[in-house]
């Protein structure tokens, strides 16, 4: 609540209601992140472990970090997600070089510590929901987001392929005589079925998008703490000089 | 206490300093909202200062390490997030409070003798202040960063003859690299805070000479009782410290705001593809300033000609030099001044606004034209201002403020 009045009266002091440049030109699925969700975050870092710490780094978050922030006790977190002689307090690097990645993917996978900073949520969100079929792309598979892109559908196995590009970023459209939704958006029409149903695999991403946001600015919940407690020091603070600013100035005038 | 004071000031003058700039300088009382912005600016400086020791402390000055020390202060400092985004966000409130700061000095004539250096030595914090700020952009090393130091130290190549070697020198290299980002980094720890440091002191020790201007832009000097005291006038300790405690809580109050919960303020503060290392082979698709250099870029992009457009663009920062020189008004203050010089003031703010937005938004036909209009139009407050300041019709300055 106290975010929202700040930011409602800054955007229109500074009257800057525009949004900054960038984005994608394409349409996206709204996501809303919650990273006091914990056991989303967790289900998000075990998704972030077995799908995509193969190939993209995490090269600035260290996993004690990690599982600190995501109530995972120590000796677990070593003993199911750290390999080989990995210490807890290293940082999340792998194993694969740049010049091979580039060999096979094109380029490199992106390091994924800021990604959500970078493109936002909505984005990654809507990456990983649109992968479609396209014979004539190296792994077979094209995406409506990034277009042409390097990346295999790492998460096929649990999405299935879609047959076509899916539809992103659209409301549902209920047709009123039938009552049935003639179009949302999501893959209309699977080439491979996959071992969860689209709403089961959806949850799985969201689970992983929380988590990158949450990695993305790790202190995020500690800042609205401690700025929570700031702002009613000062709002209290405000008080006293006020009076004390008063007091002064009675005489004057 | 009282015999360390006596101590002290046997051997260095410190109560006179005190009596000189706070108990016995006298403000005029008339003081609105607009004055408390030199003074937030002063708070803004020092956090701009301890946060930037304290940065530098675990920031790595090189291209290899530079982004990687970034984010190692935003995640394993202790409250290293927290010194940054006070830093962030202090380099944009900086802006803020000096714009209002040089905006109050327009309404107002604090420009016009005899506080013609007072202005001068302003404008010269700001020139400072700008290529602190532009220097210190390049340091996280992000991809706006490189992008941006790129295109700006370019702009100088476009200068005949010597504009390549001139740009050349100032990178110390074909493109910005790790070299460059070393001397910014000297730049903007060392030599510039000393710069703007002495300026800050030449600012307020001319003030201090000549008093401060007010809202009726009288000199409260002219009126004063049999002890030499204006009688407009009132001690600036203790009654403008309370009052403008009053102010700088309110600012922390936003600023705070800020710096806890909106630290990017929606990519103005910290722009999205910073968040991406520096990369000299892969060009954003759009490079845009940080907001508070926007006007200017605007201008720029407003020219068809390259050098011209550094021309006007530095033009458009020279000619706020000369501006005690170009108001020929017999009057100070906006509310004596005559219509002409009520609207022109109006239009320079929504034309340097408007511009303002220009600089953000990709360029198209429409507002690059549009842009051309608003330079024409921020150029023409200067340039017509000796004559609607002369001709207009002035109301009557009262003897004494009015509150």
């Amino acid at each position: 609540m106290i975010k929202k009045i700040i930011l409602a009266s800054l955007l229109s002091v500074c009257s800057m209601g525009v949004i900054a440049a960038g984005g994608s030109a394409v349409p996206l699925d709204h996501v809303k992140t919650n990273i006091s969700d914990k056991e989303s975050l967790q289900n998000g870092l075990s998704t972030f472990m077995n799908y995509c710490f193969a190939c993209h780094s995490m090269q600035y978050a260290r996993y004690e970090r990690a599982a600190t922030d995501l109530e995972i006790p120590q000796n677990i977190f070593e003993e199911n997600l750290l390999v080989g002689d990995t210490k807890i307090g290293q940082l999340m690097n792998i194993s694969m070089s740049a010049d091979q990645a580039k060999l096979w993917f094109g380029s490199p996978p992106p390091d994924l510590t800021l990604s959500a900073r970078l493109r936002g949520p909505d984005w990654i969100y809507s990456y990983l929901r649109g992968f479609y079929v396209d014979p004539k792309r190296p792994y077979g598979v094209n995406n409506v987001v990034f277009k042409d892109v390097g990346m295999p559908h790492v998460l096929a196995d649990l999405q299935g392929v879609c047959a076509e590009e899916p539809l992103l970023g659209v409301e549902p459209v209920v047709d009123p005589l039938s009552g049935n939704i003639v179009k949302q958006s999501g893959c209309s029409e699977f080439a491979k079925k996959g071992a969860l149903s689209p709403k089961e695999y959806d949850t799985v991403i969201y689970d992983l998008v929380n988590f990158l946001t949450y990695v993305g600015e790790p202190s995020r919940l500690e800042s609205e703490r401690i700025g929570r407690n700031v702002l009613i020091f000062l709002a209290f603070l405000f008080v006293f000089v006020f009076f004390l600013n008063k007091e002064y100035w009675r005489e004057i005038h | 206490m009282q015999k360390l004071i006596n101590w002290i000031d046997e051997r260095l003058p410190i109560v006179e300093a005190f009596e000189n700039h706070m108990s016995k300088y006298y403000a005029p009382k008339n003081f609105n909202v607009w004055y408390v912005f030199g003074v937030l600016s002063m708070v803004v400086l020092v956090n701009q200062l301890l946060t930037g020791i304290w940065l530098t402390m675990s920031y790595n000055p090189t291209a290899e390490g530079a982004f990687a020390s970034v984010e190692y202060i935003m995640r394993d400092v202790e409250y290293g997030w927290l010194l940054r985004y006070l830093h962030s966000t202090g380099a944009s409130a900086f802006f803020v409070v000096v714009y209002l700061h040089m905006f109050r000095g327009l309404m107002y004539g604090s420009y016009k003798k005899p506080r013609e250096l007072i202005w001068i030595f302003g404008m010269t914090i700001y020139l400072a202040l700008m290529a602190e700020a532009f220097m210190g952009y390049l340091l996280p090393w992000g991809q706006m960063s490189y992008w941006g130091a790129q295109v700006i130290v370019n702009l100088f190549g476009a200068i005949p003859y010597i504009g390549e070697d001139l740009s050349l020198w100032i990178r110390g290299d074909y493109l910005i690299s790790g070299i460059t980002l070393n001397r910014f980094f000297a730049l903007h720890v060392v030599a510039l805070p000393i710069v703007i440091l002495a300026l800050v002191v030449l600012h307020i020790l001319a003030l201090h000479t000549v008093g401060s201007n007010n809202p009726d832009g009288i000199e409260i000097k002219k009126n004063k009782d049999e002890n030499g005291i204006p009688k407009d006038g009132i001690p600036f300790h203790p009654f403008y410290t309370v009052h403008d405690l009053v102010g700088i809580v309110v600012f922390l109050f936003v600023f705070c705001g800020v710096v806890f919960f909106f630290p990017e303020m929606g990519g103005y503060f910290i722009e999205k593809p910073n968040f991406e290392p520096a990369n000299p082979l892969k060009t954003p698709d759009h490079i845009a300033p940080v907001w508070y250099f926007t006007p200017f870029y605007a201008m720029l992009r407003a020219v068809p000609d390259a050098f011209l457009g550094v021309v006007v663009m530095g033009a458009a920062i020279a000619i706020l030099f000369v501006l005690p020189w170009l108001d020929r008004s017999p009057v100070k203050s906006i509310r004596y001044k005559g219509w002409m010089s009520k609207v022109a003031l109006a239009l320079l703010v929504v034309s340097f606004a408007i511009l303002g937005y220009l600089g953000v938004v990709v360029a198209t036909p429409e507002r690059t034209m549009l842009a051309r209009v608003l330079t024409v139009v921020y150029f023409a407050y200067f340039i017509l201002m000796p004559w609607f300041t002369r001709f207009e019709k002035t109301k009557p300055v009262p003897e004494r403020v009015t509150g």
